[in-house]
Formats: structure tokens, sequence, C-alpha cells
């Protein structure tokens, strides 16, 4: 079985949101309200328990002009945000039950007959993408289609994509072809194309990388994310301090403490 | 969503001056610009390097219910009190405090497992907490010592007990092995969930990582002390631990206000700093001076008071950090700025 990964090109993404739906029907995800944020044509928002695939719009600012908003100066940038799969996952380190698993393609995958709704998954995840679902009690995410893998086919939303930004394949080919094309879309003088695949983080690099033009922040996606487990050893190291302290603090108040206290209510030992 | 004034143009300002520079544009360029239209409440969030994605957060907020914080709360105790309780029964040979001690850290494990069961998605499921141990998972470890804390405190409690009625060989001996484990394993207990939420994405949690599993374990160790003493316990023990605790709280505190990073921000400012505060002074400076004074003169109603202001302090203090958890992971800022300045 080879290590497979999502290339999300925001170059060729048309914001049709074929992805969002295809992936809603084949896992039976909820519908999550018919709400406009008011950001572009966004209306989830973010990724979460109940959008596993997301198309984000990123307008640029418009700039005032003759007559009002001139088309070409507003640029409409569309990026299918997903689950990063992360090489050092954060919520698949914290997850107590061990629900959430790493499959044999290298995604992250939470196991819905085990979870049990603890939460911790929530706040260790440094894309803010696992969710709690309220009403089912479970943690949910992007699965990376994972019983389409199994019998060799392509996750739903590459599947559907029809200007193919979403590829699906092979991690190493896929980073590959990610460099040629931006390779490419530079050359053909789009100067601010650049890869989003934050390797020389703590989260090792991911399995859901993104071509996306100027500034990853730009799209929330974070330059330097921390996997959560970094921060382990300084937490112990106090949890250890204060341990010592209970213990030579307990031991020391009742060494030198008067034996009968100061006061009744007390009675001593005859032991 | 951030609110900025609409920015004042003094150029776009109807005036003699304004119509003359439009006749000279006009003049040199063939066309004039026009001022552009600023809507009510504009500028809008934006999709751009400085605002993220139209400052829409990146984190998820914690999604534990009110049960938790309680826990922190209880959980802290009960770990603390099995510690003094075993120094209580083979340091100070104080029979009464030792059972109590004893009854505090066996009734805490079972109402903490209960508050943690209740938080559950699926409380039914809660045995799957004991499927898998991972030492990189801090709520792995505290749910497999929480699990061992329950039995060990719960024997520890059951032989005191039983031996008033029945005081046989086993009956003791489950008490001198029980008793002792229960402390041993108190101790991780008392302060592992400063660990659990130091250990996150959260950006004011885990820039304290180095000092909140300190603070949670002195807070429980305040309360597991006034706990006692409100049970009816005086020995001088308890009021120089709870001086103690009081103490390196009235540090923490200082040590908090003192540090000025935007991540501090919801310890600091709004609701969930003010909580945070007068969580504080409840469970520092308070029963630090009051117990000082009970020290001095042996008022026993400035224990009391004391110990009643060290209990509220720690409850408030434990929902102050869950707030304040909230707040901080709903700055879209943060997030993205991790490292910046830092070589790569």
């Amino acid at each position: 079985m080879s290590v497979t990964a999502f290339l999300t090109d925001s170059t060729l993404c048309i914001g049709c949101k074929a992805c969002e739906v295809a992936c809603k029907e084949w896992n039976g995800v909820g519908e999550d309200g018919y709400n406009w944020s008011g950001y572009s044509y966004d209306n989830t928002g973010s990724v979460g328990h109940s959008t596993w695939r997301h198309v984000k719009f990123v307008e640029g600012e418009p700039q005032p002009g003759l007559g009002g908003n001139a088309g070409e100066q507003l640029s409409w940038e569309f990026s299918s945000d997903v689950c990063k799969h992360c090489e050092e996952a954060g919520c698949l380190e914290a997850c107590p039950t061990g629900s959430i698993v790493r499959t044999e393609f290298g995604g992250v995958y939470v196991q819905p007959d085990v979870c049990n709704g603890c939460g911790y998954c929530v706040v260790t995840c440094p894309f803010g993408v696992v969710q709690r679902n309220e009403s089912d009690g479970r943690a949910f995410k992007c699965t990376f289609c994972y019983d389409r893998q199994k019998v060799g086919l392509t996750p739903a939303c590459a599947k559907a994509c029809p200007t193919e930004s979403i590829k699906f394949g092979e991690i190493n080919e896929l980073r590959l072809a990610a460099q040629e094309r931006v390779e490419e879309l530079r050359g053909r003088g789009m100067d601010d194309a650049r890869f989003y695949d934050p390797l020389d983080t703590s989260v090792q690099g991911t399995h859901a990388f993104f071509i996306v033009r100027g500034d990853p922040r730009t799209y929330n996606l974070p330059p330097n994310p921390e996997v959560p487990t970094i921060y382990l050893k300084t937490g112990w190291r106090s949890s250890a301090l204060g341990a010592a302290l209970l213990l030579g603090g307990s031991l020391l108040a009742f060494l030198a403490a008067p034996g009968g206290g100061n006061g009744k209510g007390h009675r001593s030992s005859r032991r | 969503m951030t609110t900025e004034p609409v920015p004042d143009r003094p150029e776009a300002r109807p005036s003699e001056a304004r119509l003359l520079e439009m006749r000279s544009i006009a003049e040199r360029e063939g066309r004039v610009h026009a001022a552009g239209i600023r809507p009510p409440g504009a500028p809008f969030p934006k999709a751009s390097p400085e605002t993220g994605y139209y400052g829409m957060p990146l984190l998820k907020q914690p999604q534990w219910k009110w049960q938790v914080p309680l826990y922190f709360f209880v959980g802290g105790a009960a770990g603390a009190s099995a510690v003094i309780g075993e120094m209580a029964r083979w340091v100070a040979r104080d029979r009464q405090l030792a059972r109590h001690a004893r009854l505090v850290a066996a009734a805490g494990a079972m109402l903490s497992s209960g508050l943690l069961i209740g938080d559950l998605g699926r409380p039914e499921r809660f045995l799957a907490m004991l499927r898998v141990f991972k030492k990189q998972s801090p709520m792995s470890v505290g749910a497999w010592v929480l699990a061992a804390f329950g039995t060990c405190s719960g024997a520890a409690a059951f032989s005191d007990l039983v031996s008033d009625y029945f005081d046989a060989a086993p009956v003791r001996l489950i008490g001198n092995v029980a008793g002792p484990l229960s402390a041993a394993l108190g101790l991780p207990l008392h302060n592992y969930t400063g660990v659990l939420i130091g250990a996150t994405a959260v950006p004011v949690w885990n820039r304290n990582i180095a000092t909140l599993p300190l603070h949670f374990g002195i807070s429980g160790v305040n309360s597991a002390v006034s706990t006692l003493e409100l049970l009816g316990n005086e020995h001088a023990a308890l009021n120089w631990m709870g001086m103690g605790a009081a103490a390196v709280e009235t540090w923490e505190g200082v040590h908090l206000e003192r540090r000025s990073e935007a991540a501090l921000e919801p310890v600091k400012h709004g609701a969930s700093g003010w909580l945070t505060r007068i969580g504080g002074v409840l469970s520092g400076p308070a029963p630090l001076a009051l117990r000082v004074v009970a020290a001095a003169t042996g008022a026993r109603k400035m224990r009391r008071a004391a110990a009643v202001s060290s209990l509220a302090g720690s409850i408030v203090t434990r929902y102050a950090w869950m707030y304040a958890g909230r707040v901080s992971a709903r700055n879209w800022r943060l997030p993205l700025e991790i490292g910046e300045g830092r070589p790569r």
C-alpha cells in the first residue's frame, strides 16, 4: 500500500464546491445550516465536524475606483481546505482512547466505533480541524476517504473536482508535482505562487498540501504550526516540581509542627 | 469581527479646493477618479496576511462543559489530600486527620470520575479510556492515574472505616498498602491537569505550560488543606501548608501580572482576566494574610475564613483558566504568528 496525499492547487480552483458536496454525500455528513458568512461566497467559515472540505473564497481588498469596484481591481482566489493529516498529528498523539489512528495510507483516521467524545483532540489540533458534534457526542473530521482508499478508489472530493485542483496520489510524486507546478506558474509570471507544506516545523509535513498565491496566512494557513506534544517536557517538569514541593512541604510541616495543633478537635494516636 | 473607524479622508471632502483639484486632474489625465464608496461599517474584515482569513479564528474552542473545570478542582484536592493523609498517619500520627484525608481523597476520586464521565460525548464508552496507555497523551496518563487512585484511595478509606469494627490484620494490611499507594498516585493526580491543558494548541494555555501544573497543583493543596480544616482538623501543619500554598499562589499571580505577552491577554483583560484575578486574590494574598494572623494570634475564625477563601479561589481559578482558553482560541492572529522572528 502506498502512502498517499492531497495536493490542492488554488490556482486551478473555480470555487464550485463540488468537493464539499461530494464529501458530504459520500460520507453521509450532516448539514451545517443554510448560512452566509458574508465573506465572499463562503458559507461555512471553516472546516469542522460537519464540513470536511471547505472552499475558501479569498477576495483581495476592493480598490475604490471609477464606477465603483472595477473587475480588474479585485483579485479572487479559491482554495479547498481539508484536514492536513499531519505527519506528527496533535489529535492522534492526544487521543486517550486510541480511537485516532494512522492508516496504512498515512492518513489520520478517527474510528467512530471507539471515540467516546472526550474532546481532547479538539484543543490539540494546530489547524482547528477536528470538532465534537454535540448532538452525536463524537469527534469528526476528514477520513481521507479511508473506505474508498481501502478498495483502491480516489477520495470523493478529488474524484468530483472538475478542474483537478484537488490531486490525489503517492505523496512523494505529489510533492514533486507540486514543485514543478509552482516553477511552471512562476515561469508564466505568477510570481507569488507558493507551495505550502510545513515540513520544517514540529508538525513535520502533512498529507494535504496546498499551492497558494502570496502569503499562506491569507488562507488561514499558519506558517509555523506546532504539534502540542512539544510542550510535554516542560509541563511534566513543572508537574514534578509541584509534586516535590507537596511531598517535601507536607513532610516538613508535619515534622516541625507541634503535634497537638492549636486547639481541640485534634486527637493524637496511640500508635 | 474587528471594526475600525472609517478613516477621514480630507481629499474626499467637498470644498472649493477639491473642485479646483478635480479640474486640474481632468485637464491633465482626461478623467477624474471618484473618491469611492465607504459603506457604514467599513472597512470590512478581509483576507490578508495581517488579518488572516477574514479574521476568522483558526483554532476550535474547547468544547468541555462545566464538569471539566470542576473536576480540575475536585481531582486536585483529592490528590493532595491523599498525600496529606499519609503524612498525618505516618509522620504526625494524627488518626482523625488521616481518616478525614483518606475520606476526602476517596470521595473526591468518585466525584471526579462522575464529572469526567458526565462530560464525555458518549458517556457509556468511558471504559474506552482504559483501552490503551499513551504516555504522550496527558489525558491517557490522567485517566489511568485517576482509575488507580480511585481504587487505592477507596481501599484505604474502606480499611480505615472497617478497622473500627473489625480490627484484623488483613484489613490493616489493605490500609497500609493502599494508603501510601494512593499518596504516590496523588502526586501526579493533583497537578497533571496543568499539563493536560498546557500541552494544547490554545495559546494562553501552552504559553503558561512552565507554571500551569505547579499552579494547579498548589491550588489543589490549598483546597485540600482548607477542606480538612473545615472538617474540624486544627493541626498546625495544615495552617503552615496553607500558608505555603497561598504564598506560591501569590507568586504565581505576581508572575502573571509582570509578564506582558499578547498570548496572556485573556488572563489579564476582559471578563476572563478579571475572573483570573479574583481567583488569584482569593487563593493567594487573602488566605496568606488571614493565616499569618491565625498563626500569630491562634484565632480559629481567621483560619476558617482563610479556608473558605482558598476553596472559593481554587474553584474560580479553574473556571477562569477554562474561560481564558475559550477566549484565546478565538484569537485568529496568534496561531498565524507562531515562530515569527525566530530563525528558520
